[in-house]
């Protein structure tokens, strides 16, 4: 009897390690601004991502593989994205790290990843991050030239050849500033103004009059929300009846909400899909993915997906195509490098040894606020 | 350069400044009462700001109603932590007591964050959005909402200061702590009436700048500073001192932007507090104290 049971235990044992060999976990590691000042992108990345593991490990995981998801919060902090990138790579030995949130941080964890040969996905838009092209380094957010483009392309269309910028003074703000500079040169169109402000200023009208004496055809202001909110008021304020653009930063319903529907009337903007995804056309094949995330993120968390979570859920997706090729670290980025025509959630991504992000213009649409509404400039 | 735009700068400026005088006057009100800077004062800003809209947004009350609740609640936020934090600390000195307003500062930031999230929110307008022309500049109704609370408001303060007892004896306080314990006067209890002014001035100075500023659980910092840096500017004074301080910070900083670079706003704000403070530390408008031996 003893003999029977202890060969059951032996079989079990054996059975149960096979079925573990055959399909070992994969340890995804994230890094995320969860807390902190860059919270309004790390928090729902990190909700995200913890929704997309608990529903691929619901169904058995990816390929047969169970998923392990470490994250860990950076505050948005250089330094600790640092020790912690190398914390997910030494203590927790992930096979792809997901993040960090900020270009800052993400600029200081590169040469980590590099030296450990893991691949990094961030979830940053700066286009420092994949240009040139570093080996083990991919990105799923569109350049935030991609954006700049856009909106010179519609001010092209509307002849606006005088432009006014107002960019806020932090890393989003002054990269835009460059791109937005460069680009306008390029294209020919003229600066006439070029104005800053702080992050947390509450009355922008100084900077505004200074445009309005440059009487420029258009305005671009680049920021995230509270600013371009608090511009937009101002900008009723002086009774100005100048075009006015945002960036791709205030693309949701908050800016909306902070602006009124009244000062905000006729603002356009670049816009991830997911913002407008109701009112794209029916055969778009992105429709369903941006409908269903959407959902899913309301259902398990309250509020609307944002653009941001949706860099999170661009990296998963990728992962989740690369792993059907092999689980280890080398195996991964050179299935990453050869993704072709991923539907997702940022856009359509379309890798090469060339090019690590893999959106191209049709990443955004332009968009116009309508009567506290999106709807799509066409 | 054309006059309009002058003007046009000369009023953002001032409206911005009254903003400012308003919160440096909470500032000013407990350094003369305690000797003691309270750097949480930023944080009663923003807790009559987001205690206002929690009470028209969640409980949906009519917004007089919901003023007169934030101003309570946040008044009874600066008594529990004047009780808390500051009273159990019987001998500190000054600059400890400084130390500790600006971990109270981060508490009660934290718990807002906590309680009501990272968002920003907007409030309505007490009078609507229709600006209003002055020669070729424009204001809105909310900055003479703000003009008129700061008014009464420096009023109220300076009759409280020079006409009541417990005004007087809070100024005594300020001069010789000891001195006026020994002539009967109840420190302890000033000390707490100060932080429960300041406490409501402050709440009050945010819900009336709310709805042009828009509120979030961090939006006291910047705003404290800049409080701040006006009561220094005058001095300290829980009077008109401040009153200017407040606005001539407002009108450089406007000027500075309008007419140099507007990258450098807060630059200027921070260069003037810094010079003031080396040069006239007792501020622009006080004279020179002399110390009698």
């Amino acid at each position: 009897m003893k003999r029977i049971v202890t060969l059951a235990a032996v079989l079990v044992t054996l059975f149960v390690a096979t079925t573990v060999m055959a399909a070992d976990p994969v340890r995804i590691g994230a890094l995320f601004a969860v807390t902190g000042p860059a919270s309004f992108l790390g928090e729902p990345e990190k909700n995200t991502l913890e929704m997309l593991v608990k529903e691929a490990n619901a169904k058995g995981g990816i390929g047969g593989h169970k998923v392990e998801l470490v994250v860990y919060d950076t505050q948005g902090d250089v330094t600790k994205a640092v020790q912690l990138a190398n914390k997910l790579i030494k203590n927790d030995k992930v096979s792809v790290i997901v993040g960090p949130s900020t270009t800052g941080e993400t600029m200081a964890v590169i040469p980590v990843a590099e030296k450990e040969k893991v691949p990094l996905i961030s979830c940053a838009a700066g286009i420092k991050i994949t240009d040139p092209v570093k080996k083990w380094v991919f990105k799923t957010p569109a350049n935030d030239h991609v954006a700049a483009e856009k909106i010179l392309i519609q001010a092209t269309k509307l002849k606006q050849k005088n432009l006014a910028i107002i960019t806020v003074s932090d890393g989003f703000g002054s990269s835009g500033r460059e791109q937005l500079k460069a680009l306008a040169g390029e294209k020919g169109f003229k600066i006439v103004a070029d104005e800053v402000y702080g992050p947390k200023d509450t009355d922008m009208t100084a900077q505004l009059t200074k445009i309005k004496a440059a009487k420029p055809d258009a305005i671009i202001c680049w920021g995230t929300n509270p600013g371009p909110a608090i511009i937009a008021r101002n900008i009723k304020q002086l009774g100005m009846k100048v075009p006015l653009y945002m960036s791709h930063g205030v693309a949701s319903k908050k800016f909306i909400e902070l602006a009124g529907a009244d000062a905000a009337e006729g603002i356009m903007l670049p816009a991830g899909r997911l913002t407008v995804y109701d009112k794209l056309q029916k055969n778009d094949p992105q429709v369903k993915l941006l409908r269903d995330y959407d959902q899913a993120y309301k259902k398990a968390y309250g509020v609307e997906a944002s653009t941001f979570g949706g860099y999170a859920y661009d990296a998963f997706l990728l992962i989740t195509g690369a792993l059907k090729k092999g689980s280890n670290p080398e195996q991964i980025r050179d299935s990453l490098e050869q993704t072709k025509k991923l539907v997702s959630i940022s856009g359509v991504f379309t890798m090469s040894p060339a090019d690590h992000n893999g959106l191209d213009l049709s990443a955004f649409e332009m968009i116009r606020v309508a009567k506290g509404d999106w709807e799509l400039v066409k | 350069m054309h006059f309009d735009q002058i003007s046009q700068y000369l009023l953002s400026g001032l409206s911005t400044g009254a903003i400012y005088a308003l919160i440096g006057v909470g500032f000013s009100i407990i350094h003369n009462s305690t000797g003691i800077i309270n750097f949480a004062q930023g944080e009663f800003v923003m807790l009559g700001g987001m205690l206002t809209l929690f009470f028209l947004s969640a409980l949906k009350l009519p917004l007089i109603i919901a003023v007169v609740l934030a101003i309570g609640v946040a008044t009874l936020a600066g008594v529990v932590f004047e009780r808390l934090a500051i009273r159990p600390m019987k001998d500190a000195s000054p600059i400890s007591l400084v130390i500790i307003t600006i971990g109270g500062s981060i508490l009660i930031r934290g718990i807002a964050m906590l309680l009501w999230g990272k968002e920003t929110h907007a409030i309505p307008t007490f009078s609507g959005n229709d600006p209003i022309l002055v020669g070729e500049a424009t204001i809105l109704p909310q900055h003479l909402w703000i003009f008129a609370v700061t008014a009464v408001v420096i009023v109220c303060t300076k009759l409280y200061f020079s006409f009541t007892i417990s005004g007087k004896a809070m100024r005594a306080c300020a001069y010789n702590r000891r001195a006026a314990g020994l002539v009967g006067i109840d420190v302890k209890r000033m000390v707490f009436f100060s932080f429960a002014i300041s406490a409501a001035m402050g709440s009050m100075a945010g819900i009336i700048v709310a709805p042009l500023t828009m509120t979030s659980y961090d939006v006291g910092v910047m705003l404290g500073l800049k409080g701040f840096c006006a009561a220094i500017i005058g001095g300290m004074s829980s009077g008109l001192g401040t009153v200017f301080g407040g606005v001539i910070l407002g009108i450089l900083e406007s000027l500075g932007a309008g007419l140099f670079s507007s990258g450098y706003k807060d630059a200027i704000a921070f260069v003037i507090l810094l010079v003031i403070l080396l040069v006239r530390p007792q501020g622009l408008f006080k004279k020179g104290e002399t110390e009698r031996v």
